[in-house]
């Protein structure tokens, strides 16, 4: 009689919740609560979640390959660095429109994510993730090395805005709108992607490679589209850092970019639509919500991420399950 | 010991398939036929090798040997393509995607046909007629299953594939008596059907009622070939497998 109750009171709320739980709901009002409270108040906030949505680009794209595909990769950074300084000269250098160079460069990188992935990729486990890093120092070295292409440690400076022709995004609040947007369509394409027969093949891998293999899937393809995909929404991500902050140099794509993705990724929930946004977000906006434990900052940043990640191991948007009514009661026999 | 005379192309026939681990031989030179529409079940202890085989047939590990599927030599083709052909194994543990739910390990299994709906529509009332219960569990995340519905999942996402070829690793394994006799009398009506199975299995009085003929094997060589039905006759298997 009880439970009978409860199944209806759960009916009730999936009903007029839309079938998402309260949590899920109070999660969405809170983010936009922040985004509006960023916009309105401007300042060094506006720049923190410009860069919160740029990561979140990245993320999205890692979690591709990560966390819909089960791979390791420690070397995405390099991809966001080929986007970043291709944005960079082609504008710089060669005065190309933004929109171009940021196009051009997502191409260069997808070239090279086949290059590297095709060899690289016959890995797996250790073996890739140690694989992938060595891509990202290559990389790295090459920035700070080859100073007639990337200007050494000297970086890149006057890169200009995002814009089409004479329309250029220069207002802060504007490329707020305008990173937001595109995140938005970067999550609008992962969740697509993810519940198609591409998607869930990828999930397939990530769960059995010979299970999925069984089924006709033809793994080593799979994981190259992945890695690709990954490597398109770096260098995106790279592109848009140089025409938001105007400014590139080698160690905006160093190992710290590593960390701070991996960080955004586990944190928001790997393997999700929504977690590498919801991740990004959070794990940008942490360290200034603890700045004011003063020199103790680092120390309460990395307590509330152990916190989260030993409370909330699937990552925050596993959150939105709570409060959701139960699509069926599991089976019992057999 | 030996069968009934063979046709002159098997669905499929193995020869001198043997596979190993390491320095371990699991799988010594086997020999090995499924004629089309038959039902063959491989019997054997634990470590006998009978998993080894199907996953050599399977091409899930290295091996040697040749493997012809409908006269045709597919002993150098990876496994993606197999299940193309038709040859669809249902490994040991189900192996489920568990995050996902009943319908998308469903759709997974037509993963071949690509997007045809038509066809996929087909295929999926085929398998709820077989399995009722997956229309009901639709929605429902594989691993909050019980045994027995993912074993009927398990089945049922090999049906999706259209297979020609069913190979089942003891799917009867961890299953209360009745609902593993339900899975095998399932199977019983799809080789009346027309489909050949290759069933791997412990349980030998279950999987005898509905086999042709019956491979034992034991430290990965074949050790008798004969009808089913003379299992009985041979007193050393019978004490062995009926007692």
């Amino acid at each position: 009689m009880r439970s009978n109750r409860i199944m209806t009171l759960r009916a009730s709320i999936s009903t007029r919740t839309g079938g998402y739980g309260y949590v899920a709901i109070g999660g969405g009002v809170l983010l936009a609560a922040l985004f509006a409270f960023v916009f309105i108040k401007g300042g060094y906030l506006l720049t923190v979640m410009q860069l919160a949505m740029i990561y979140g680009v990245f993320c999205i794209g890692l979690n591709f390959f990560m966390g819909y595909t089960g791979q390791a990769s420690f070397g995405q950074n390099a991809f966001a660095a080929i986007g970043g300084y291709g944005t960079a000269i082609l504008c710089v250098e060669y005065g190309w429109e933004p929109v171009l160079a940021l196009l051009a460069s997502m191409a260069i990188a997808g070239v090279a994510s086949i290059v590297v992935g095709y060899p690289t990729l016959r890995l797996r486990g250790h073996y890739l993730a140690m694989a992938t890093f060595a891509l990202g120092l290559i990389t790295y070295d090459l920035s700070v090395q080859w100073t007639s292409l990337t200007k050494g440690y000297m970086g890149y400076a006057g890169i200009p805005p995002l814009g089409i022709g004479p329309f250029t995004v220069e207002d802060e609040r504007m490329k707020l709108v305008c990173l937001m947007v595109l995140l938005l369509i970067g999550l609008w394409i992962s969740g697509r992607l993810r519940n198609s027969r591409f998607g869930r093949a990828l999930r397939a891998i990530s769960t059995s490679e010979p299970g999925a293999a069984a089924l006709g899937i033809r793994i080593p393809q799979y994981k190259l589209a992945a890695f690709i995909i990954a490597a398109l929404y770096a260098s995106a991500a790279g592109s848009l850092f140089a025409h938001v902050v105007g400014f590139i140099s080698p160690e905006v794509f160093g190992l710290q970019m590593v960390v701070v993705t991996f960080t955004m990724l586990y944190v928001g929930g790997i393997g999700t639509v929504l977690g590498p946004a919801i991740g990004a977000v959070v794990a940008s906006l942490l360290p200034e919500i603890v700045r004011s434990t003063g020199r103790f900052q680092d120390i309460a940043y990395a307590l509330v991420l152990l916190v989260l990640l030993i409370y909330v191991p699937k990552g925050l948007s596993a959150l939105s399950a709570l409060g959701r009514p139960r699509a069926a009661e599991p089976g019992t026999t057999g | 010991m030996t069968a009934d005379s063979p046709s002159s192309h098997a669905l499929i026939e193995v020869n001198g398939l043997s596979a190993s681990y390491g320095h371990v031989a699991a799988l010594k030179p086997v020999d090995l036929r499924v004629e089309e529409g038959e039902f063959v079940t491989v019997l054997g202890p634990n470590g006998a090798g009978k998993t080894t085989l199907l996953r050599a047939i399977s091409r899930l590990i290295g091996s040697s040997g040749r493997i012809t599927f409908r006269g045709r030599n597919i002993s150098a083709l990876p496994t993606h393509h197999l299940a193309k052909l038709g040859i669809i194994m249902v490994q040991e543990g189900r192996g489920l995607f568990g995050e996902m739910t009943v319908r998308e390990n469903l759709l997974l299994g037509a993963y071949g046909i690509g997007n045809s709906n038509d066809e996929m529509e087909r295929r999926f009332e085929q398998v709820f007629k077989l399995f009722p219960k997956l229309r009901e569990r639709e929605g429902q995340v594989a691993a909050s299953m019980s045994g027995g519905e993912q074993q009927m999942l398990a089945v049922g996402r090999a049906l999706m594939a259209g297979p020609k070829l069913l190979m089942l690793d003891e799917p009867s394994l961890g299953l209360a008596p009745k609902v593993a006799a339900g899975i095998l009398d399932t199977l019983g009506e799809l080789n009346r059907n027309g489909l050949g199975i290759l069933l791997v299995e412990q349980k030998a009085p279950l999987a005898l009622k509905l086999a042709r003929r019956v491979y034992v094997l034991s430290s990965g060589s074949v050790r008798a070939e004969l009808p089913a039905h003379e299992i009985k006759s041979h007193h050393d298997l019978a004490r062995f497998y009926f007692h």
